[in-house]
């Protein structure tokens, strides 16, 4: 069998585990039973909201949307009741949707989550192993052959296709949870396993991110074994990825601690300032205190000392989370990034806004901490500033265009375009720091090799061709441009400063 | 004043770009081969998919208006230099220049061969043969390529990246060994053959057969073995691309001949690139030298010369780079196939790794001359130095870690360089700054 054949099969066994994982969305029914629902609901909305779901007790719904329509129609009619009856506050907020769907499903995906946990992702992990590790075969060296006949390149439809299904997968974990939940219970012995509750979308989520991060890790490892410093990069995303996004903060839960990615930092981890994580924070005593100073002495002195000695490449793709996606299931997709000046011209303001707005937006939520004021000079509303930074980018900048836009924009667009600690750790790279890309004397034989395969969309070869070294507040470092230098041209140096020829 | 460039090549625009950063002269630049510059070397890339067409142009299609650079896309077919016009193939319209440089670049060899003009056999220098071979390439089972230097190469690699099967008939006992010494040469015969190539060494082209509608079918080598094939690649070097001046006052040799201020024989004629030899060339240098710098170089000198005050074309220490397959190459100074008797020659192979380094230097003095290096990328500010410094070899090897160029976390090999220089001349040289660890590395 040759190389592509056994490709093809790993193809083949990815498409069916992608296959089986969205047929597992259909695989129970629900039925609520009234133990549960005495389990799940507050003692204060029991009564009414039995009345109103006395139906549901009977009947099994065959899907999870007419199930959790039931419950929402509930919901709304009994908040329109105490609302008549002028007990406004006790309205329910949070909603039941989840916990009850969630304790609802019967069937088929209840009984054999633990099989289909295995068996999904058995092949999934074994069809991408499939995928990546013949290329081991192959001499070691720089390998992009066909890469721009590929249809993702070519035709742009599959790159469509493939950023709908990230897009979708997005919209429905963070605003309609209620609907995947069969796949939060075909989680849940692992999740009992970790941090002994039951699967959360976030769980969900992180562990997706996780198993993406480590097989993609491979792919890139294989990739790039002739390049340690790609190698050891790798690798360092992977450990951080497995170790401090994913098993840490389970493994707090579990011990009753407050739980918290500890490399994550503000203004990426927008909500580290918010009332409710401080507050657990302190109480959690000694532990959370660190964790508290720990987070303000990261973003404080972590990145001017870490930026100024070796660039933001430290963090954004050694470290960090969402650079750790991009650098690895992303990598196929860096090609894609616009190199256009036009596109610079547009990243220098958008950046910059988002976090100007994380700047305000934390400045805000902090004044009504100390001060108890919900506005600031009576007309900022410090929780709807809030709640839009926490709608418009952490949600919907960072995860459904940040990542579903990879295979349309290539893999860093919330990197480059949005992530206001990018922009943070740019201005400290562009101003104060001892990185450098160093371009070799006369050398480039200006190919383009460098700026095509420039995740940040930097025109690299702009500064090559002219011999100049490569000083850019958006470049994370990651290498690939010294990488498939045919020349040897480019290299990450950490000098002193004033050695910059630029 | 009107300066005409013929040619988009890297020389003709670096001499359109540096006029215009001196100057406010009017700039046209005429090619018909490509309406924007891109870069040629990057040719194989295109093919390979690692790349588009766009990704290769040295710059954005705004930038040439925006510096006032007319870009003509047409065929120059003759030049009428005393009434100092241009004469277009498809266009009766002419232009008039008050300076002219011709800056028209190189054309592949070709030796006489019966059967060379066949469909299906071709070199690998512009863009249309890039599309020639696109258009035959479904058809192609086995191309075979003639002639064994760097494009020759370049060209079993893209075919190999769209499995071809591929022989490489080179007519000397060992690849590029004219340029290489043995070792060098050596070690790039068995990277060849790793990548499946069939690598023919003393094999020479006797003639291209016609399958009988004008398209190649196989050739015949010198030892009478024929080869089925498809495509006939001719990779045997290339020539000035001047044939469209023969009959003209210009002085032609093997180029359009230039004196130092790369002025031709007719006043306000100036030639850069490929396409001019040097009447006196520069110490060290050949008259006619196809390197992408040089090319640089002379457009900017030029620049300097029609802009402001008459420069000389100093190309300095020599060095250049290519890449075999998956091994990168660098070279400074003057490393000959074969050393001079006065120079020594010391080299050093990774046991294993299609990694090595040679060092050329005076046998009495011990300066260095010239240094190959495989698989290590060295700082190129650092040899330059080192060589025009007439550095000894042994400051070198001692000082050798300063100019490595690899990569963070690269392994490095100046401690086994030096102990093979210290077990082949009973020397006890020791390096300076010992290697660096980690952490002082990156704190430098």
């Amino acid at each position: 069998m040759n190389i592509n054949q056994i490709k093809n099969i790993g193809t083949v066994i990815i498409l069916s585990a992608m296959a089986l994982w969205i047929g597992i969305l259909f695989g129970n029914s629900f039925q609520l039973n009234e133990a549960t629902f005495n389990e799940t609901v507050a003692s204060e909305h029991r009564f009414l909201l039995k009345e109103k779901l006395a139906p549901a007790f009977e009947s099994k719904s065959s899907n999870v949307f007419s199930f959790t329509n039931k419950i929402v129609a509930a919901e709304a009619e009994v908040n329109k009741a105490l609302e008549a009856e002028g007990k406004g506050d006790m309205k329910i907020s949070n909603s039941y949707q989840m916990s009850l769907t969630k304790a609802s499903g019967v069937g088929f995906v209840s009984e054999n989550n633990l099989l289909l946990f295995f068996l999904v992702f058995g092949l999934l992990i074994f069809g991408t192993m499939l995928f990546v590790v013949p290329d081991i075969k192959k001499i070691p060296g720089i390998k992009n052959d066909g890469i721009f006949k590929h249809p993702v390149n070519k035709g742009k439809l599959l790159g469509i296709i493939l950023g709908s299904m990230f897009i979708s997968f997005y919209i429905l974990l963070y605003f309609f949870p209620q609907y995947i939940i069969n796949w939060l219970i075909v989680l849940d012995p692992l999740s009992k396993f970790m941090n002994g509750g039951l699967a959360s979308q976030w769980f969900l989520y992180g562990f997706l991110y996780t198993i993406a991060v480590l097989t993609m890790g491979i792919r890139m490892l294989i990739k790039y074994r002739h390049n340690k410093y790609q190698m050891v990069r790798t690798g360092s995303v992977m450990f951080f990825q497995l170790i401090f996004a994913f098993m840490i903060p389970e493994i707090l839960t579990k011990l009753n601690m407050p739980s918290a990615d500890l490399k994550n930092m503000w203004p990426l981890d927008y909500s580290f300032f918010f009332d409710y994580r401080i507050d657990q924070k302190i109480e959690a005593g000694t532990l959370g205190t660190f964790m508290f100073v720990w987070g303000i002495v990261l973003f404080a002195v972590g990145v001017p000392v870490l930026t100024y000695f070796f660039g933001k490449r430290w963090y954004c793709s050694w470290v960090c989370g969402c650079g750790g996606l991009a650098e690895t299931l992303g990598d196929p997709f860096r090609q894609l990034s616009n190199k256009k000046i036009k596109a610079w011209r547009f990243e220098r303001y958008s950046i910059h806004i988002v976090l100007v707005l994380a700047v305000v937006m934390t400045a805000g939520v902090l004044y009504t901490y100390f001060t108890g004021e919900p506005k600031i000079m009576g007309v900022l509303d410090t929780g709807t500033l809030r709640y839009y930074y926490g709608f418009g980018v952490g949600s919907i900048f960072s995860g459904v265009v940040g990542t579903g836009f990879y295979p349309i924009m290539g893999n860093r667009v919330w990197c480059r375009f949005g992530c206001p600690l990018a922009a943070y750790l740019g201005l400290v790279q562009r101003f104060k720091s001892r990185f450098r890309i160093t371009t070799n004397g006369g050398q480039c034989i200006s190919c383009g090799n460098c700026s095509t395969y420039c995740e940040q969309g930097i025109d690299v070869k702009w500064y090559a061709q002219r011999g100049q070294d490569i000083v850019r507040s958006s470049c994370v470092g990651c290498g690939i441009c010294s990488a498939v230098c045919p020349r040897g041209v480019l290299n990450l140096e950490n000098l002193a400063e004033d050695t910059k020829k630029i | 004043m009107h300066i005409a460039i013929i040619g988009n090549g890297i020389s003709g625009i670096t001499a359109a770009r540096h006029i215009r950063k001196l100057s406010d002269h009017k700039i046209s630049v005429i090619s018909s081969e490509t309406e924007h510059f891109y870069s040629r070397t990057a040719l194989m890339y295109i093919y390979m998919g690692h790349m588009k067409y766009e990704h290769t142009k040295g710059y954005e299609d705004w930038f040439w208006e925006k510096n006032r650079i007319d870009l003509v896309f047409n065929h120059v077919s003759s030049i009428d230099f005393k009434s100092k016009k241009l004469t277009f193939s498809n266009d009766s319209e002419s232009l008039t220049y008050d300076k002219l440089i011709i800056a028209t670049g190189s054309a592949p060899n070709k030796f006489g061969w019966p059967g060379q003009d066949l469909n299906g056999v071709q070199g690998l220098y512009s863009m249309q043969d890039l599309e020639k071979l696109e258009e035959l390439s479904p058809k192609i089972e086995h191309a075979v390529i003639v002639g064994g230097g760097l494009i020759g190469l370049e060209l079993a690699e893209m075919l190999k990246s769209r499995n071809k099967e591929v022989t490489m008939l080179v007519r000397e006992s060992s690849f590029w060994n004219g340029v290489l010494p043995a070792a060098e040469s050596e070690m790039l015969n068995e990277h060849i053959k790793e990548h499946h190539i069939d690598l023919r060494l003393n094999a020479e082209l006797s003639e291209i057969k016609d399958d009988g509608a004008g398209n190649a079918s196989a050739v015949v080598l010198k030892s009478e073995e024929t080869l089925d094939c498809q495509l006939v690649g001719l990779t045997v070097g290339v020539h000035a691309n001047v044939s469209f001046l023969k009959e003209t006052d210009l002085e032609i040799d093997r180029g359009i001949l230039v004196n130092e201020y790369l002025e031709t024989n007719i006043k306000d004629v100036y030639s850069i690139g490929d396409c001019c030899q040097h009447r006196n060339p520069p110490v060290g240098r050949r008259p006619t030298e196809q390197i992408w710098y040089t090319g640089k170089i002379m457009g900017e000198t030029l620049a300097k010369t029609i802009c402001s005050e008459p420069t000389k074309y100093e190309p300095g220490v020599f060095y250049n780079s290519a890449k075999f397959l998956d091994i990168e190459y660098q070279t400074y100074g003057t490393v000959l196939a074969k050393p001079e008797d006065n120079v020594e020659s010391f080299y050093w192979k990774h046991p294993e790794k299609h990694i090595l380094v040679r060092l050329n230097f005076d046998k009495s003095s011990k300066t260095i001359i010239g240094v190959n290096t495989f698989g290590i990328r060295m700082r190129h500010e650092v040899w330059d130095k080192w060589l025009s410094n007439n550095t000894s070899v042994e400051d070198i090897l001692i000082d050798l870690p300063k100019a490595n160029f690899d990569p963070e976390f690269f392994a490095t090999y100046e401690q086994d360089i030096i102990s093979h220089y210290n077990a082949t001349y009973g020397t006890d040289l020791k390096q300076k700054s010992p290697k660096k660890s980690f952490f002082s590395k990156l704190f430098n």
